[in-house]
């Protein structure tokens, strides 16, 4: 076997042998829920509650129940709905991009990351979906035949386009997760005791035996994905960015959204896979697997993607002085300095100039530092799109029609909500779920393990 | 690694070849300056612009990738890195050919850029410009040029230190000098992020001074990008035509063509969101630029993105393709032509306005019959190899000590 360089960082650390990774990745499932397990998902499942609950008094009412107003027709709802998107972008780049790039230290968070793709993807569509008030005839976005009535779609309004998108994105992310998942609960299985379980087990695992021939197609299918992936990364939310970018409204309109909104979508969801994966790894101690070197990489995507955005930022700001026109420049200069300018710095420093402490490798390898910044940029990634959304319409070209937004408890309780029924789904996965690509660790154990790459036996 | 050849020697018959081509270079440009009958001979000054920027930026693009290769803690590539150190070091060259473009335009002798004519800040004049007059602030003589020397000194600076070390890793090894690279290749990337994009506005984007577009940056990084890879693909085949990177497998001319195809696609992506977005919201602040596309060179336009775009999307995308050197070489040549053509329309438009019907065509200003810009084309093509092939020559082809150097030759996809 061939040995990777010396100076590469081991992946895997300990001696750990094949059969303590399925025990290690395996044992949580097989034992009963530990309490604090119990104690999360409680509170998870009271503020998902809230959130259902807030949902159907919208639903109920209106989408008056909403802040919005004449001026502010968008807010928090496609506030949070860009937000819950841009970080279900970290799973599909993990598993996708870093698959194309042959980096194996993916391996240990793909599972999860694609786990909370799926689950955020989730929570995004719930915002557009009830913001159409009739909810019951959301399959009107569809483009159902003529017979049916009337074509109602409007191929020319980015908001359609965005319908296509998302649910290709979801759909391919799905059956990206569900493919690695496959010889994982086939490991499952074979290790069940209770005749249930494994009844269950083995059906998840579509009667995977492990033969060679399973494992040439499941790597044929996985790189096949990956590239059919890879362009919805950039899709996804390129169209999300032409949601706003097509329109004349000044700060909204700027040729750099589509790569600008990807970059910032990679940023904030690499932010969230830190912070489900820092409690997680611990919880459930996993730490020879995602062990610092995987930490460290990942905020080197956070220095990466948080400083693209950062030049993004600066280039509009600098166009927007540079295009001449009035209306633009005020759209900036409202936003540093209008009413919504804490808005602006709040995002300006957590996004900007926070992920950049990360060039100290003091701070990028200490995990409670980590910890601390990832949600800082969580936070700094949700005023951005508030900035964005909020400040460019408050006050456009007529200022007769000025205002501001305020947002009402149905505003608040739905987007708590949401992240309520988040912590929810992806409780319940880490309970039932291989949190770890078990079988895809085993290959790169005898190269990245660390007892192996400093031995010179292998 | 006996049968490898270690160490490049320039063939008499490339030198003779590269010659052949800048003399091509020279005669064109001597009859085109008096072919030009534009005023001030804005299109001779304008091919020139062109021409330097093309080989530059490709400099610039490996020097780019380069320091990603660092950045990244890239293994497959370390094999290859004496290639990229030859192709970056045109750099110096590349920028004297637009320094001297803006220098002339400094002292008035074409008028590329319309914001270096005074009199368009001076609300007395005839030709006061309120959009230009705006802008001034950014374009004042002072601060222009120390944006050209802080370029300068950052791009020829870091190309100069990296091949400096790259070499000392030969003769001293340890993981020391690698850890500098590695550091050194990230302040490159953060200064090069900042410097892609305004070097872009002041040289390109400025042409056409009225306009803007905040993606422009990304665009030309974009262009540069890919025509550093393909230009590096077509270099490494050919060098292993001639016996030269003999351990090297079809594994790296995999991942070369791996590059070519995927910041096509980058490409093909953002002058899709540049044009569509603009073309979208048709607001006159900015459909100014493709409407002078449109009413002077619609048909170009849109060959220009069916080349760069559609001819590597169905030509790259298999695993085959991109594993057959023969095929990878004729379709690297498409993938240059198109982008020069690239430039070509991001800098004449603005330059000519309107007035060049290019070819053979009856047009008032200038009437080429394209061998000018062809001519133009090849002799600093001829320039551009020259200056890489004897750099390749100073130093062993094969690196030694890159402590990726193992896994770069075990290298197998």
């Amino acid at each position: 076997m061939i040995k990777e360089a010396a100076i590469r960082k081991p992946l895997i650390l300990g001696h750990k042998t094949y059969h303590d990774i399925t025990n290690d990745v395996v044992g949580p499932i097989e034992g009963n829920a530990p309490r604090q397990w119990k104690i999360a998902i409680s509170i998870a499942a009271v503020i998902a509650l809230y959130g259902i609950g807030s949902i159907m008094y919208l639903v109920g009412t209106g989408i008056g129940a909403w802040g919005l107003n004449k001026t502010v027709g968008w807010s928090w709802d496609i506030t949070n709905f860009v937000w819950w998107v841009g970080i279900g972008h970290a799973g599909t780049l993990i598993s996708a991009v870093l698959l194309l790039f042959r980096q194996r230290w993916r391996m240990a968070i793909n599972r999860s990351a694609e786990a909370m793709t799926i689950f955020a993807v989730l929570m995004a569509a719930l915002f557009p979906v009830f913001h159409m008030g009739r909810v019951w005839q959301a399959y009107w976005t569809l483009p159902l035949p003529n017979q049916f009535g009337s074509l109602w779609p409007n191929f020319n309004s980015p908001l359609m386009w965005d319908v296509f998108a998302i649910s290709t994105y979801f759909s391919v992310s799905l059956v990206f997760w569900y493919i690695g998942l496959i010889p994982d609960f086939a490991t499952i299985r074979d290790r069940m005791v209770k005749p249930l379980p494994k009844k269950i087990y083995g059906i998840l695992s579509f009667g995977w035996s492990g033969r060679a021939k399973h494992w040439t197609r499941f790597e044929e299918v996985s790189l096949v994905l990956a590239g059919i992936a890879t362009p919805l990364v950039f899709s996804v939310h390129s169209i999300v960015s032409m949601d706003f970018a097509t329109s004349i409204v000044p700060g909204w309109h700027a040729t750099i959204f589509p790569p600008y909104f990807v970059s910032g979508a990679v940023f904030s969801g690499f932010a969230m896979v830190l912070t489900l994966l820092l409690i997680m790894r611990k919880t459930m101690r996993l730490e020879a697997y995602i062990n610092i070197a995987h930490i460290e990489y990942m905020n080197i995507v956070i220095i990466v993607t948080g400083s693209i955005v950062g030049v993004a930022y600066l280039t509009e700001l600098f166009i927007s002085w540079y295009s001449g026109v009035e209306y633009e420049s005020y759209a900036f200069i409202n936003r540093f300095s209008g009413p919504y300018s804490w808005a602006y710095w709040m995002m300006m420093t957590c996004n900007v100039i926070s992920p950049q402490l990360f060039w100290f490798k003091k701070i990028r390898t200490s995990l409670t530092a980590t910890f601390l910044l990832s949600i800082v940029v969580n936070i700094g990634m949700w005023f951005e799109r508030f900035v964005i959304i909020v400040t460019s319409i408050h006050r456009d070209y007529t200022p007769g029609a000025w205002g501001e937004f305020h947002p009402s408890v149905t505003d608040i309780g739905m987007f708590v909500g949401t992240i309520g029924i988040f912590f929810t789904l992806f409780l319940l996965f880490a309970r039932y779920f291989p949190v770890l690509a078990l079988n895809e660790l085993k290959t790169i154990l005898k190269v990245s393990g660390e007892s192996y790459k400093n031995s010179d036996k292998h | 690694m006996s049968q490898d050849k270690l160490q490049f020697q320039l063939p008499s018959q490339t030198k003779m070849w590269t010659t052949a081509l800048m003399a091509i270079g020279g005669v064109s440009a001597i009859l085109g300056w008096f072919a030009d009958k534009t005023d001030h001979h804005q299109y001779w000054w304008a091919m020139l612009l062109i021409s330097g920027f093309f080989f530059f930026a490709i400099a610039l693009g490996i020097l780019f990738f380069y320091s990603l290769q660092y950045a990244a803690e890239v293994a497959w590539s370390a094999l290859l890195k004496r290639l990229f150190e030859a192709i970056f070091s045109y750099i110096p060259y590349g920028l004297a050919v637009i320094v001297l473009v803006l220098l002339v335009g400094q002292f008035h002798g074409h008028h590329l850029y319309h914001w270096m004519d005074s009199s368009v800040y001076d609300p007395a004049s005839e030709n006061y410009d309120e959009i230009i007059a705006g802008k001034q602030a950014y374009f004042t003589p002072g601060f222009f040029w120390l944006r050209v020397i802080a370029y300068a000194a950052v791009f020829v600076g870091f190309a100069r230190y990296f091949r400096k070390w790259s070499i000392q890793e030969d003769a001293v090894g340890g993981t020391e000098i690698h850890y500098k690279m590695y550091k050194k290749g990230a302040t490159f990337l953060v200064l090069f992020a900042v410097f892609s994009s305004t070097m872009a506005w002041d040289w390109l984007m400025s042409i056409d001074t009225h306009w803007y577009s905040t993606m422009y940056g990304w665009y030309i990084f974009a262009g540069m990008w890919v025509t550093a890879m393909t230009m590096a693909t077509l270099i490494l085949v050919w060098l292993r035509g001639k016996g030269y990177y003999a351990m090297m497998n079809e594994s790296h001319i995999h991942d070369m063509g791996k590059w070519m195809f995927a910041i096509s696609m980058l490409w093909s992506y953002l002058w899709f969101c540049q044009y569509m977005l603009i073309w979208y919201s048709n607001i006159p602040e900015e459909i100014t630029y493709f409407k002078e596309r449109y009413d002077h060179y619609m048909v170009l336009m849109w060959v220009i993105f069916a080349v760069n775009f559609v001819v590597p999307f169905y030509t790259l995308i298999s695993r085959d393709a991109k594993r057959n050197t023969k095929y990878l070489t004729r379709v690297g040549v498409i993938i240059l032509i198109g982008h020069f053509a690239d430039l070509y329309l991001a800098v004449i438009p603005g330059t000519i306005h309107g007035h060049l019907l290019w070819g053979f065509g009856e047009g008032h200003h200038a009437n080429f019959g394209w061998w000018f810009e062809i001519g133009m084309l090849l002799g600093f093509l001829g320039l551009f190899l020259r200056v890489v092939l004897t750099t390749l020559t100073k130093a062993p082809l094969i690196p030694k000590n890159h402590p990726f150097l193992q896994e770069s030759e075990n290298h197998h996809i």
